[in-house]
């Protein structure tokens, strides 16, 4: 699966931003708008999309669209 | 018809207050699902009574103090009515005793099922409302919960904790149009003030300036407007069906 075109898909879907403004360094809630309850959506997102479980301490070090498809490609072995 | 082609799901609809309820909810055009934990005979019953060629209505028994049960509930709902608007947590126990003859065990039981089962349903029913970006969730607390009540330590605990968690989750969800209240009944005729004697019931009557005890209709029709998009501005709320016991 390509982690980057998921990823972007589950942040459009759950944040309502345009695709030109994810970019790897754009931070979720600087950049992106995102509040608390979003990045727990998207968490849940990510999760269910790559059906793996993430730990609230590895969820909380995700604050960047790169940190996201970092994280994500580490966890499937990638 | 305040409620056209809404969907709710009422816990503990067979009786008293929650069946009056599901009753309102169904009047205005709701379909609903509720549950129920004796009598699959009265959830039949109800099933068949209040069910109309555009409303349905179906009973689901399931322990409120399960979270597993719980998830089954919303999904049995999502599969018979395609979506849900509206939570209203009403099923709950009373284990009378003054504090000193109170056991652990009518302690947490009474917690569990008044307390946390407000938990259990409103997180089963998160995500759809999440996702949906609206929903209604009523929390049925009670007037006992705000001024304490002697011989009811673990009933009084859990109805102010309802309101406590009503409050919480109203400010958690509200940026997601989820509005999360309460209604706060007092003395209504129901199973459980029956047991109330004749003494006990003039005692109630005369601190409650309109003189009668209240009908569960009464408690319903505030469940309605905290329902229906009247009441879209008002989260966080506790509203009290008490006669004006008080104020």
């Amino acid at each position: 699966m390509d982690v980057e075109a998921k990823v972007k898909e589950i942040i459009i879907d759950k944040l309502g931003v345009e695709e030109s403004q994810i970019k790897p360094e754009a931070s979720f809630t600087n950049d992106l708008g995102a509040d608390s309850l979003d990045i727990v959506e998207l968490v849940m997102g990510f999760e269910s999309a790559f059906n793996i479980s993430i730990p609230d301490e590895d969820a909380e070090k995700i604050s960047t669209v790169g940190d996201a498809i970092k994280y994500l490609k580490e966890k499937l072995g990638q | 018809m305040k409620l056209h082609n809404k969907k709710a799901i009422v816990t503990g609809g067979t009786r008293g207050i929650g069946k009056a309820i599901v009753k309102e909810l169904v009047d205005n055009g709701c379909n609903v699902v509720f549950t129920y934990h004796s009598s699959d005979e009265t959830a039949k019953k109800i099933e068949k009574e209040f069910s109309t060629e555009n409303v349905k209505v179906y009973g689901i028994k399931a322990d409120a103090t399960s979270f597993t049960q719980a998830e089954e509930v919303v999904k049995f709902t999502l599969e018979k009515f395609g979506s849900i608007d509206i939570l209203v947590n009403n099923a709950g126990i009373t284990k009378d005793n003054l504090l000193l003859r109170m056991s652990e065990t009518d302690f947490d039981a009474v917690i569990n099922a008044n307390l946390k089962s407000v938990f259990n349903y409103t997180k089963a029913i998160l995500k759809p409302f999440l996702s949906q970006k609206f929903g209604k969730i009523v929390n049925i607390s009670s007037v006992v919960g705000i001024i304490g009540n002697p011989g009811q330590a673990n009933y009084v605990a859990s109805k102010a904790g309802v309101i406590g968690l009503t409050k919480s989750n109203a400010k958690e969800l509200a940026s997601r149009n989820i509005n999360v209240n309460c209604v706060a009944p007092g003395f209504i005729e129901t199973d459980m003030t029956e047991k109330l004697n004749e003494q006990q019931r003039q005692a109630i009557l005369s601190n409650v300036p309109i003189k009668r005890l209240g009908k569960p209709e009464d408690v319903a029709k505030a469940v309605l407007f905290l329902s229906s998009n009247d009441s879209d501005y008002i989260t966080g709320q506790v509203i009290i069906v008490d006669g004006g016991l008080v104020m």
